[in-house]
């Protein structure tokens, strides 16, 4: 699967949305769905957390292992995505439509700062030599 | 450093096999999705790379009286051909130094399947002892040997498919037994929890077997699913459950080891020197998460941790074993440590699925 070139991407391999009212939405990538296997459990953070960039604020856990999910930005969570709580598999099947949480960033040139889908792949492609 | 690989590595990556460093061998962790793979062995049939565990042959005059002292459990339990025992080999202080299986085949000759990341201390370990109390033993590792696991409901009849001249010498083993067949040595035994074969051949052909077996519509199962079955099975594994650190009487392998005959063996003195104050114990976690090796586990009786930990795709939520405070009951709700929260889970008798059904 390729990355979609819409998205906006991190080096721990969130991929981010920007939505029309300055929000975002955040997910992992294909690639890290791979790595990780079956999903089986998502443990998202509460509305109203204040996270700062790189803050880890989320888990994802495969059958093989646990994943720490980090804000790809400073912000506010506005909300988590609860059907994740019995369909994690839906982040194997559908990694960029099975969203995980949302934030409001502190700014908004943070965001347009991540990577792109090119860069993001050049990344993904450094770390496995 | 280079990793080790078994003859059937090429066949892993043409059956798109996700490869993973395990011990120092390449080997395959799941060929697509992990719980699909154990779903097929529980329900159907699965095969299994195990190349990479050794097999061990001692021959001579007094193999078995050797066995007797060398293992926890006793060689003598078994008299009929072919039968198989499953022991612990401890050290004198008590430790576990691997878990293993033996076949007697003749009063000559038993043959000894041992874990791969412990094969060459085992084999040391063994001609230690037999150049100490049994000097006229040989002790041979088959090198060039392969072994296949075949696994689930159909799977013997998937076998006999392939190697049908193998049939009228293994349709009437029992759970445990196994059959010289020439080139092939085909066990009834198995680390799944299901029924099915364990075949050792030589290594030459075990690539055409391995292919053949795909043909005859047995998918490729790796690593990944064999922990989850092993687990749900309520089997140990090495390295994980137990070590030298531990006896086997705080591993749950009471069962395997014979305190009241008279018969002496090596590390016998310890256990019965130092009763164990800890147990393993089966834990089915309550709250949502994933239980994993080394959490905490808090009891009114004191601290435990837990030695192997998943998420049971049999029944849908996470399993554990875990080593626990002796005074720990079934029943019991203790909580566990995962990251900064704590969560119940109870204590369970395990296994906690076999033969396709969860038992829990």
């Amino acid at each position: 699967m390729s990355n979609p070139t819409d998205l906006k991407y991190t080096a721990s391999h969130e991929w981010v949305k920007e939505e029309a009212d300055g929000s975002i939405t955040i997910g992992i990538t294909d690639h890290a769905q791979e790595l990780l296997g079956d999903m089986v459990f998502v443990e998202a953070p509460a509305a109203g957390r204040k996270l700062n960039a790189g803050e880890e604020c989320a888990v994802v856990e495969s059958v093989k292992a646990a994943a720490d999910v980090y804000a790809p930005v400073a912000g506010e969570v506005t909300a988590a995505n609860a059907d994740l709580d019995n369909a994690p598999e839906a982040i194997n099947n559908e990694p960029y439509a099975a969203w995980i949480f949302k934030m409001k960033p502190d700014n908004a040139a943070d965001v347009a700062a991540l990577m792109d889908a090119a860069a993001y792949q050049a990344h993904v492609d450094s770390e496995a030599h | 450093m280079t990793l080790k690989t078994t003859p059937l590595n090429a066949a892993h990556r043409a059956m798109g096999a996700k490869m993973v460093d395990f011990g120092g061998w390449d080997m395959p962790v799941n060929y697509g999705s992990q719980i699909d793979e154990h779903h097929q062995v529980r329900n159907d049939v699965g095969m299994f790379d195990v190349c990479h565990m050794r097999v061990v042959d001692a021959k001579g005059e007094g193999v078995r009286a050797f066995l007797r002292y060398l293992l926890a459990n006793n060689a003598d339990k078994i008299t009929i051909p072919g039968k198989a025992l499953y022991s612990a080999m401890l050290r004198p202080e008590g430790g576990v130094i691997d878990d293993l299986i033996i076949y007697f085949m003749t009063e000559q000759w038993f043959r000894i399947v041992v874990n791969a990341g412990t094969a060459d201390k085992d084999i040391a370990w063994m001609k230690e002892q037999a150049a100490v109390h049994a000097p006229n033993l040989t002790i041979t590792s088959r090198d060039d040997l392969a072994m296949v696991a075949i696994q689930g409901p159909n799977a013997r009849a998937k076998v006999w498919q392939v190697l049908p001249q193998t049939k009228a010498a293994t349709e009437n083993l029992v759970n445990f037994q196994a059959a010289d067949c020439g080139e092939y040595f085909i066990a009834r035994t198995g680390y799944t929890g299901e029924d099915g074969f364990e075949v050792m051949l030589p290594k030459e052909k075990v690539e055409a077997f391995w292919y053949d077996l795909n043909n005859a519509g047995v998918k490729p199962i790796g690593l990944g699913a064999r922990d989850t079955l092993r687990l749900e099975a309520g089997m140990n594994l090495y390295g994980q459950d137990m070590d030298e650190t531990v006896g086997p009487l705080e591993s749950g392998l009471a069962w395997t080891v014979d305190l009241k005959s008279e018969r002496d063996f090596i590390g016998k003195a310890a256990l019965l020197a130092n009763p164990p104050s800890k147990k393993l114990v089966g834990l089915l976690l309550l709250d949502r998460g994933v239980l994993r090796g080394h959490q905490k586990v808090v009891t009114p009786h004191g601290d435990g941790e837990i030695t192997s930990g998943t998420f049971s795709p049999t029944l849908e939520k996470s399993i554990a074993l875990a080593r626990v405070p002796k005074d720990v009951q079934t029943g019991d709700t203790v909580q566990v440590v995962i990251r900064d929260k704590m969560l119940a889970a109870q204590v369970v008798k395990y296994p906690f699925a076999r033969n396709g059904k969860g038992l829990i």
